[in-house]
């Protein structure tokens, strides 16, 4: 537990645990779970590599960085030629290529979630024998390796199975892609629900009694109907094997219910100012604060700059369309007239269209009703990023 | 190859944030307006199609919108009574009643249960021939594929039943060319590109589904020919500058600072394009659909959407 040693001690800059945060880097500075949320294609995992690089270089420690689906360009930009479930330490040469040397050490992982199921079932199986029998039912294969909702369940768990390891100081989280942001905050609780549940208990139940059961007979006589006897045995299988572990399992889910709502763990919602995603990041900040989960910073990516509104300008870029001849007349030598009023014309036209844009994201980002303390917004710079160096100058716009 | 519109079924999918919904909408709303009796089907529940419409909030139980264009949204546990009462001839409610309050857990530890319920309500519209087309405002990308594949893993894990007797007629309708197709939407942008090059890929090794087209969507206008873009370039110096910002009766900086955006966002969005192109088979429709440069992201947008699909199909 030596590498949380920085927690001991807040950095000066932090203050009282009470004072609230008021940029990235103080909040990071007091958490050790950082949960990046948002819809997708907004810049999510981008956003997540970004700040855990900035806090491996800054705040110093080991900074973990546990993302889902990696652009293979964001294994490259960490100067790794992939990277897999297993954490893997972003080389120095990455960094001093980048002209940095950090104060920590930076990690990353990916979640393979099949992989991490077949972990999940070989450490809360009672015996081989069990352990085995699940692997190879055909339920247990189709809902581990494609049961979307299993992503959810599975990225919490492993983010809690890492936290309680101690071996990171920080551990940035990216968020798989949901149909619904909030699904993954409920999949633990929906996982012991399972486990739980009266119907599981039926299901395993053999079948025998399970007949002489009035409330439950319908049901059966229908299922059996739609779903064949045979496809029911083997649900009613894989089940009974499950409750074997059901204990264990719902005690690990309620731990990890638990660590997303202690004080240590910070939610960051990210966002572009287009109306979709900005409407998913208004739900999920909604569902945070119902469920008292701390939401940390709102980052605004690809914002578009602030001259596109300047209202001064609108007149300027008018007389461009509408007085072009005249105007290209009025720059000194620039070769062909009519080439030049058609590049002042296109320009103005194109200011204006920008403008409209640029409106609209304002007045998306000022209806925000609740935002936290920290709101980043991210310039609109669209070079792609493929090293390290371009990820911290990222990380630069959000930090501080 | 059959026409787009022509198609009975289409799926439309696409990373998240590309358009997808806009794409969906603008598609049935064209096909309406060429006279085929449409109906829009949106998958994931997030009420964004009554958004696009501007028509009201959709439900289970399609509603006509216009002339010729109908909207639904999917609802597994509706789409189980219908199929019940449909299929089985099971009348009686209260027997569906314990069935319904189990139903979620069922269908959520039962693989592909609510994938073949989506598809088995969208594919029974088209086998009845209650409409002309049917447009899936389909899940995101990442699982599309568990969706078109739900009918045949049902197949494999289901011996008998009745379930097992009826995946059979599904997969004749979506495997056929001529009656169903996926649409790809795509952003000229680095991860969309990726993810449909990928999916484009994973549909043609592991589904038999036909990709009827991708759709790119948020094409920005090339602002310049190479000789404006040196003209444009010479602009930049401080005396040109001066000269138009005193002609102009202000400062003409910012005019310029946004067309050299512009540029540099068509630029690099004009690779991404490129290795679109590059990956995807020739023969396959590319659809270009430019960026918007509006206010409005409701049904006038659509509108406009549709307009520009009409040009392009």
């Amino acid at each position: 537990m030596a590498a949380n040693s920085r927690k001991a001690e807040p950095a000066p800059s932090t203050g009282t645990p009470t004072e609230r945060a008021r940029t990235l880097e103080q909040l990071l500075a007091t958490k050790e779970i950082v949960i990046s949320c948002g819809s997708g294609g907004v810049g999510k995992t981008t956003t997540a590599a970004a700040a855990a690089a900035m806090a491996a270089t800054h705040l110093g420690g080991k900074v973990l960085v546990l993302t889902v689906d990696p652009a293979k360009r964001l294994a490259n930009a960490l100067g790794l030629e992939r990277f897999g479930n297993v954490e893997t330490r972003v080389p120095d040469s990455a960094f001093a290529a980048a002209g940095i040397e950090p104060r920590g050490e930076l990690w990353a992982a990916m979640l393979d979630t099949k992989q991490s199921w077949d972990d999940l079932i070989a450490r809360h199986a009672p015996d081989t024998k069990t352990r085995e029998a699940i692997l190879a039912n055909s339920i247990y294969q189709n809902i581990s390796g494609r049961f979307v909702q299993s992503h959810d369940y599975i990225a919490m768990e492993r983010l809690y199975e890492i936290h309680s390891s101690g071996t990171y100081d920080l551990i940035v989280v990216d968020t798989p892609p949901t149909r619904n942001a909030i699904d993954f905050l409920e999949a633990p609780d929906r996982m012991a629900d399972f486990f739980s549940s009266k119907l599981l208990r039926w299901l395993t139940a053999p079948s025998k009694s399970r007949v002489m059961n009035f409330a439950s007979k319908p049901f059966y006589t229908v299922a059996d109907r739609i779903l064949g006897s045979q496809f029911l045995a083997d649900i009613a299988e894989f089940f009974g094997l499950f409750q074997a572990m059901a204990p264990g399992f719902v005690e690990r889910a309620d731990a990890v219910t638990k660590i997303l709502a202690d004080k240590r763990t910070t939610f960051v919602v990210v966002s572009t100012l287009e109306a979709a995603p900005l409407h998913e990041a208004e739900f999920f900040i909604d569902a945070l604060d119902e469920r008292k989960l701390h939401l940390g910073a709102l980052v605004l990516n690809k914002v578009l700059p602030a001259y596109l509104r300047r209202t001064a300008t609108t007149g300027v870029a008018k007389r461009l369309c509408a007085d072009a001849d005249e105007l290209a007349a009025s720059v000194p030598d620039a070769g062909d007239a009519a080439d030049t009023a058609r590049v002042l014309a296109t320009i103005g036209e194109s200011f204006l269209n920008y403008q409209v844009v640029a409106k609209r994201e304002a007045e998306q980002r000022a209806s925000l009703a609740r935002t936290p303390d920290v709101v980043a917004a991210v310039p609109y710079f669209d070079a792609d990023i493929h090293d390290l160096a371009g990820l911290l100058q990222l990380g630069d716009q959000i930090w501080r | 190859m059959t026409a787009l519109l022509d198609r009975k079924l289409l799926f439309v999918t696409g990373k998240g944030g590309v358009g997808k919904s806009t794409i969906a909408a603008s598609l049935g709303l064209l096909a309406a307006e060429q006279g085929k009796r449409t109906l829009v089907c949106e998958v994931d529940a997030k009420g964004n199609l009554a958004d696009f419409y501007e028509a009201g909030e959709t439900a289970f139980a399609a509603r006509e919108l216009q002339p010729d264009l109908w909207a639904m949204s999917m609802n597994t546990e509706e789409s189980l009574k219908e199929y019940l009462s449909l299929q089985l001839k099971i009348p009686l409610l209260a027997k569906i009643g314990p069935l319904a309050r189990t139903f979620d857990f069922i269908a959520n530890a039962a693989p592909g249960v609510k994938e073949i319920l989506t598809i088995g309500k969208v594919a029974w519209e088209v086998k009845e021939r209650h409409y002309d087309l049917v447009v899936v405002d389909s899940v995101a990308s990442g699982h599309i594929i568990g969706q078109l594949t739900a009918p045949q893993g049902i197949n494999e894990l289901v011996q008998v039943g009745m379930v097992r007797n009826q995946t059979q007629w599904m997969l004749d309708i979506l495997t056929d060319p001529a009656q169903t197709g996926v649409v790809i939407v795509s952003a000229p942008e680095e991860m969309p590109v990726a993810e449909t090059i990928e999916l484009a890929e994973r549909l043609n090794t592991e589904t038999q589904v036909d990709l009827a087209a991708v759709v790119v969507n948020r094409v920005l206008p090339e602002l310049f020919t190479e000789r404006e873009e040196a003209l444009f370039d010479s602009l930049r110096s401080p005396e040109r500058v001066e000269a138009l910002t005193a002609a102009a009766g202000g400062d003409v900086t910012p005019v310029l600072d946004a067309a050299e955006l512009a540029v540099t966002l068509r630029r690099t969005r004009a690779g991404h394009l490129a290795t679109l192109r590059g990956a995807l088979d020739p023969a396959l429709p590319l659809i270009y659909v430019p960026y918007l440069f509006t206010r409005s992201h409701g049904a006038r947008a659509t509108r406009k959407v549709a307009e520009m699909l009409s040009e392009e199909l």
